[in-house]
Order: C-alpha cells, then sequence, then structure tokens
C-alpha cells in the first residue's frame, strides 16, 4: 500500500474538516450532497488524470463520455417497453445490419482498391447510397417507436436490471466512443486534439439529445431505480425507527410529554431518512473511488506506468525504445475515458433522472479540468483533492458572494439598484473564481497543489 | 421558365443569403482565432468570450444612444456604438495579455498551457459579462428591419416565391468586405502587417531582423479586438444577443480556422464560407426547391432533407473531422500568415 507524504495528510485533512464544518454551518444534508458530488467529481477527474497526467493525451471529450455513462444507466435500468420493440424493432434490426455491412463494404474497398482517386469515388458512392438506403428503415423504425405511447414512453426503454450495473456498462460504453475518436483523431497535435474531442463531444451530447428512440432526447428519462432505499420505506421500516430511537435516546428521554416525545421522533426520522440516503449513496461512491484510487496507484508505480511517463516526457526517445507509442495513447485515451463513463453513470444514479439537454461544455468538461489543472496532474491524490476542493467552492461560492456583496454594499440602501443587480448576479460570480483559481494556479503553482512526485525507481 | 425561375429564388432566399451573413460572421470569428495561432502560436479559446463582451458593450452604448434619442435613422443604431465596442474589446485584449498571456510568452510554455490559460480568461470574461447584462436574449437591431420584404418581392416580380433581405445581412455583407479588404491590405502591404507575416513565418529570423516582438503582439491584439467585436456585434445584430451562444460559436469558428489551413488568413475566410454553407446547405429540406423544378409525376414525397436541422452543430464538426483526416494542414495549407 502506498504511504502518504505529510503534506498529503494535510490535504485528506482538510478535505475531511471542510465537510465536518459544512455539516455543522449547514446541516448534515447539505454536507453530504456536496459530498456526492464531490465523490463523482473527483473520479471524473481521475480519468481524465489518467490520459492527461499520466501520458499526456488531451481529452476534452470528458462531457461526451460522460453523457454516455448516463445513456449507461437509462438502458440498463429503465424497464423494457414492449410495445416499443414491437414497432419499430425489427425496422432498427435491418438499418444496424445494413449499417453493419456498409461499413464492411468500406473497409474491403480500402483493402482491395489501390489507387487513391478510384478509392475515394468508390467510397463517397457507396456510403451516399448505403445511407440512403438505410435512412428508409431507420425513419420509418424510429417514427414508429416515437409514436408509442409518446406522453410517458417514446423509446425502446432498457433492459430493467438493477441500476448498479449501469456503473460498469457506462465504462464500457464510453471505452467504445473513446475506442473510435481515439482511432480518428489521436496523432494529432495537443491543441487540435482538444478542439477535436470537444467537438465530438458535442456531436455525441446532440445525437443522445435528438435520437429520441434510443435515450428520450429533450423529453428526459424520470424515475431511474435506485441502488439504496427510498425515504418513504426506512419512514415506515421498524428497524430504521428503532435505529433512531437509539441513536437519539438520550434526547427523547429528556422529554416527559408522550405526543411531543412522538412528535420529535417523527421529525427525527424524517430527517434521519434523508441522510441515511445520501450516506449509502456515499459509501457506494466512496468503494467506487477507492477501488479506481488503487488501481490508478497501481498502475502508475508499475513497469507500464514508467513507460507512459517515458511516452509523456519525450515521445521519441521512448519511440525509438521500441515504444508503440499510438497504442499506447489509444490505450490510456479509453482507459481514461472510461472511468468518465463510471462517472457519469454514477451521477444519474444520484440524480435518478437523464437529461441530454444538461450537457453543457462548461460545467461537464472545462470545469472538471479546472480540477486536473488545481489539483496536481500525475497524482492521483491530486486529481481527488482537486475534484473535491473545486466542486466545493463551486457550490459555496454562491453564498460566500452574498456574503461579500451583503459586507461591500452595507452602507447602500436595501432597493440600491447596484446592490439589486449584484445580488441578482450571485450565481455567475462562480465562473469569476474558477477562472481566478485556474489563472493563479497556472502562473503561481503550474504543476497543480499536490504535484506529481518524481519517482528516480 | 418561371418554375426555373422559382427554385432559384427559393434557393437564394433560404440558402445562399443566410448562409453568406453567418459565413461572414464565421469568417471574420476565424480571422480573429488564426491571427491569435499564427502570431501567438495558441488555439483561443476565449475567442468567443471576446466576441460576446464586444457585443455587449455595443449593446450597452446602443441603449444610450437610444435613451438619448441618438440614431441613424433607417440604419441600426447599433453601428454608432460598435467603434465604442471596439474601443473596449481592444482594450479588454490588451489587458488579458499584458496580465496574463504576457508571462506565459515569456516563459516560452508549451501552446496546451496557453490554450489552459486561455480557458481561464473564457471563463472570468464569461462571468463579467453574465455579471454586467445577465443571461436573458436581447434583441438590439432598430431602424428599418427590412431592405426587401417577401411580399413586396412577390408584387414586383409576379414570382410564387418570396426574397426577403434583411438590412442585418447586407450591413452584415458589406461590413466583412471591407475588413477583409482592409485586414488583407495591411497584411500585405504595410511594414507592421509585413513585419507580423514575417514574424509569424519565423520568429527567430524575425527577431534577428530587428523586428520588435512586443509591438507585433500589440498589433495582433489590435486586429483581433477589432474582427471579435465586430463578428460578435454583427452576429448578435443579425440573430439576437445571448451570452450562452458565443460559447457554442466558438466550436464552428475553430472548425471554420482549422478546415481553411489555420494560421492562413485567406482559409480562415474560405473555412467560414465553407462552414456555413455546409452547416445550412446539409440540414435544409430541399422539398419546395424540387416541387418546382422536376414534374408533377416524380414530385418528392419527403422533406428531402438529409439531416434534421437539430444536426446542424454536428455538421461543421464532422467536415473538421474529415479535413483532418484526408488533409491534415487544411485546405490551404496553414501556418503562415
Amino acid at each position: 500500500m502506498m504511504k502518504f507524504e505529510r503534506y498529503e495528510w494535510v490535504a485528506i485533512t482538510i478535505m475531511i474538516s471542510l465537510f465536518i464544518f459544512v455539516g455543522f454551518i449547514q446541516g448534515w444534508s447539505v454536507s453530504l450532497v456536496i459530498l456526492n458530488m464531490c465523490i463523482i467529481s473527483a473520479i471524473m477527474t481521475m480519468g481524465v488524470n489518467i490520459s492527461w497526467g499520466y501520458a499526456g493525451v488531451i481529452n476534452f471529450g470528458v462531457m461526451g463520455f460522460l453523457a454516455m455513462g448516463g445513456l449507461a444507466a437509462v438502458l440498463v435500468s429503465y424497464p423494457p417497453i414492449a410495445e416499443s420493440w414491437q414497432a419499430g424493432g425489427r425496422g432498427l434490426g435491418i438499418s444496424f445490419a445494413l449499417l453493419f455491412v456498409l461499413v464492411i463494404a468500406v473497409m474491403y474497398i480500402n483493402k482491395t482498391v489501390i489507387q487513391k482517386r478510384n478509392r475515394y469515388i468508390l467510397n463517397s458512392l457507396i456510403i451516399f447510397f448505403g445511407i440512403l438506403i438505410i435512412r428508409y428503415f431507420y425513419l420509418n423504425a424510429t417514427h414508429n417507436i416515437e409514436d408509442v405511447n409518446p406522453a410517458i414512453a417514446g423509446f425502446l426503454g432498457g433492459l430493467g436490471l438493477p441500476i448498479i450495473f449501469s456503473w460498469i456498462v457506462g465504462g464500457l460504453f464510453a471505452a467504445g466512443v473513446a475506442f473510435v475518436i481515439g482511432k480518428v483523431a489521436l496523432g494529432l497535435r495537443s491543441d487540435y486534439l482538444a478542439i477535436v474531442t470537444l467537438g465530438i463531444s458535442e456531436i455525441v451530447v446532440s445525437v443522445l439529445k435528438h435520437e429520441e428512440w434510443l435515450s428520450r432526447g429533450v423529453k428526459n428519462v424520470i424515475g431511474l431505480k435506485r441502488p439504496v432505499p427510498y425515504e418513504i420505506d426506512l419512514q415506515n421500516a421498524d428497524w430504521f425507527i428503532n435505529l433512531v430511537t437509539y441513536l437519539n435516546s438520550s434526547k427523547l428521554n429528556n422529554i416527559i410529554d408522550v405526543s411531543d416525545r412522538q412528535q420529535v421522533l417523527n421529525n427525527l426520522i424524517i430527517d434521519g431518512s434523508g441522510i441515511f440516503v445520501k450516506l449509502s449513496y456515499a459509501i457506494l461512491f466512496l468503494i467506487v473511488m477507492l477501488i479506481i484510487f488503487y488501481f490508478a496507484n497501481k498502475a502508475q508505480l508499475s513497469p507500464w506506468g514508467r513507460m507512459m511517463r517515458a511516452i509523456r516526457d519525450n515521445e521519441t526517445a521512448a519511440n525509438a525504445m521500441g515504444k508503440d507509442v499510438v497504442k499506447q495513447h489509444l490505450i490510456i485515451f479509453v482507459i481514461g475515458a472510461a472511468i468518465v463513463g463510471v462517472a457519469g453513470a454514477m451521477l444519474v444514479t444520484l440524480d435518478g433522472l437523464f437529461t441530454p439537454s444538461g450537457y453543457r461544455p462548461l460545467r461537464f468538461t472545462f470545469i472538471i479540468w479546472i480540477m486536473v489543472i488545481v489539483g496536481g496532474s500525475g497524482n492521483n491524490l491530486g486529481a481527488i483533492f482537486g475534484g473535491f476542493v473545486i466542486w466545493f467552492s463551486w457550490i459555496e461560492a454562491a453564498p460566500l458572494t452574498t456574503f461579500i456583496i451583503n459586507q461591500l454594499t452595507i452602507g447602500l440602501e436595501p432597493t440600491n439598484a447596484l446592490k439589486l443587480h449584484l445580488l441578482d448576479s450571485v450565481p455567475y460570480f462562480r465562473y469569476l473564481f474558477m477562472g481566478l483559481i485556474l489563472l493563479l494556479i497556472l502562473r503561481y503553482r503550474p504543476k497543480g497543489i499536490i504535484p506529481e512526485k518524481v519517482r528516480h525507481s | 421558365m418561371i418554375d426555373f425561375l422559382n427554385s432559384i429564388i427559393v434557393l437564394l432566399n433560404f440558402i445562399i443569403i443566410p448562409g453568406i451573413s453567418y459565413g461572414s460572421q464565421l469568417a471574420l470569428g476565424a480571422l480573429g482565432v488564426t491571427f491569435v495561432y499564427a502570431i501567438l502560436r495558441f488555439a483561443n479559446f476565449a475567442h468567443g468570450e471576446i466576441m460576446s463582451f464586444g457585443a455587449m458593450i455595443t449593446i450597452l452604448f446602443t441603449w444610450f444612444f437610444q435613451s438619448q434619442n441618438i440614431g441613424l435613422g433607417i440604419l441600426p443604431t447599433a453601428l454608432l456604438a460598435l467603434p465604442i465596442g471596439i474601443i473596449a474589446t481592444i482594450i479588454l485584449c490588451i489587458i488579458s495579455d499584458k496580465f496574463v498571456f504576457q508571462y506565459y510568452r515569456y516563459q516560452k510554455s508549451v501552446p496546451v498551457v496557453l490554450a489552459m490559460v486561455s480557458i481561464g480568461v473564457m471563463f472570468v470574461i464569461n462571468a463579467i459579462i453574465r455579471i454586467i447584462i445577465g443571461t436573458e436574449t436581447i434583441k438590439f437591431s432598430d431602424g428599418q428591419k427590412f431592405i426587401m420584404k417577401a411580399k413586396q418581392f412577390k408584387v414586383m416580380t409576379g414570382l410564387n416565391e418570396g426574397l426577403a433581405l434583411k438590412s442585418s445581412q447586407v450591413i452584415t455583407i458589406l461590413i466583412t468586405i471591407l475588413l477583409l479588404a482592409f485586414t488583407f491590405w495591411f497584411l500585405q502591404k504595410t511594414k507592421t502587417g509585413k513585419s507580423m507575416r514575417a514574424f509569424s513565418d519565423n520568429e527567430d529570423l524575425a527577431l534577428l531582423s530587428g523586428i520588435n516582438p512586443d509591438r507585433v503582439v500589440f498589433t495582433t491584439w489590435i486586429i483581433v479586438g477589432v474582427l471579435a467585436c465586430v463578428a460578435g456585434t454583427l452576429y448578435g445584430l443579425d440573430k439576437s444577443y445571448k451570452p450562452i451562444i458565443y460559447l457554442n460559436l466558438v466550436l464552428p469558428i475553430f472548425a471554420s480556422a482549422i478546415v481553411g489551413g489555420i494560421g492562413s488568413p485567406f482559409g480562415a475566410v474560405v473555412g467560414g464560407y465553407v462552414i456555413a454553407f455546409s452547416e445550412i446547405m446539409v440540414t435544409y429540406a430541399y422539398k419546395k426547391f424540387f416541387v418546382y423544378l422536376l414534374p408533377s409525376s416524380i414530385e418528392p414525397t419527403g422533406l428531402v432533407q438529409l439531416l434534421s436541422t437539430d444536426y446542424k452543430f454536428a455538421v461543421s464538426f464532422s467536415i473538421l473531422v474529415i479535413v483532418l483526416l484526408i488533409r491534415p494542414s487544411g485546405i490551404f495549407k496553414g501556418r503562415v500568415l
């Protein structure tokens, strides 16, 4: 097991005490909500950190991979809709079979036709007509599916399995997309790669937004089954009531009046059930985070991790030593994306709903990158720290700004136009904070708060 | 014959005129991105926000002029406010360079770090814009809205199809022509322009020849400020101003710059039009066009649309990916001004 340096212990202590502090100030429920999102952010950050920090492969497609993870959560956990399958299942099957044939045909042409010009002409012809034929079947089928009960269904539904499986499936989905992107785009220079991955992630999200047969599109999927108990069940479960009574026995015993005591107990149970649900989420997420952290560290310390650092630091030299740089770049890009996909599935699990239009690059790509840079690229603990700190400040920026504005404008009338305008725009100050944090870190601590350890092994 | 004319009018009205005006806006944006890339050598993610900032200042002064009853008659008041917006945008560019980018330039940081820095700048400008003007959609075009309305055209020519010409479209096209002509003249004919080209071509050689890099960078930011502010304002004038749109606009702009060959100004302009036209052409429903052109026996039944308009945005990126695969340096070989 790895050993932590002293400053790393300090970082861990800071993270934990932040939540205890918020717990006392704003209540444990708020603290746990932030904690859950922090853990998910930390997993996303580790995913990006693996490709960027280990191997220097830039991945600006975070949003797309998160969305793929979210799609997995829907497809795994939502109960299947039989009528939709009946209405359009066959048509979809035919069109996908045809698509497969088309891909094979293009690959065949690329192999057999040598002359470049002929190859282009043949390819574009066959793709054009192939797509025309596929579209015919496809549009019919999707149209039929979307017509099935559009108010509550209108899509194919999923498999109806427990949603926790989707965390793995989400990783696989994201890995699949990442494989295709990597095949196409890796090998471009890093800033080109950034733009291309950003663009492809937008394409992924726009597909999810508009292919209603698959993801219900902008109509959103709601009511996904939880992996943890529901509050209402807990409130009626004997063991939970006994547990709450036991935990608060001293406080309850002080109340003499029976009806008063019942009243207090009921409130405690309602509060407790909310906290219990969030706590169970937190424990589940924490387990996933620790597993990924453990393996990420193992991998970094392994010969493979050493090779990755060699490739990052000097690609030419690594290539000359016989390392297959292109292949390793692809591998690490796919692994990083898969971890982001897992986080995406977890995010949808936590929310219980899938809203494709909610995926915006500012929130789901750039913030994650700020987490990576601030935490320290190349260091997994740094990635977790960055995820925690940035998400924490993202959430706590609003109350803090309100406080600061109120302090600064204390001399002004409560109806002063400037004061009202500033208080109205409190939500936007968080962007300012994020930008300033990023700029300050890049300027004064370019390796991040917890920098990568230089190893001489 | 009438049918043929009608079909041409349909194309003009729905594809060519909107394509040219949208393409002009993209071209101006892409030109700015290309300038930063050629001289300062990084991908500036903040460019969309700089455009938005320029448009915002223009809007604020448009409101001011409107409240003072100062106007340009049939022309939108925004044209009067545009110079002030341009000056403000230039100041913003120079401030961001002095306080942020300059340090990394002196450090000779790698392009990726500068791209990250530009993301930080993007966040800050984004926040400033939202704090000042909010996130609402703002329409600020006034004056005469149409040069020619669809109905007028129908009465005038007796055709079935109307041809509408918005004044914002004509203004966009005229200003773009002027600005592009000036930029290319500046690059080719003036001493400063030539020194910029030299700097972009070979930095070390340019330094040896006594070109002052700070001066080149300064001039670049001025040009970028002008281009960005004009592009942002024209886009807002033509559609409507909404802060969030400009972040989405960054991607088509990058696509234009790369498709044309990043670092090549002419390529950026061509790329802008390529992207704009392909976005519009791929997502346009050609049914009306074919109804006029083909005999009624083989008229199409569907919309004859390649992709639904929802994918407008994906088109520009698919083109970008295809171009990068087939011809990585873009249509016009990039990297030299």
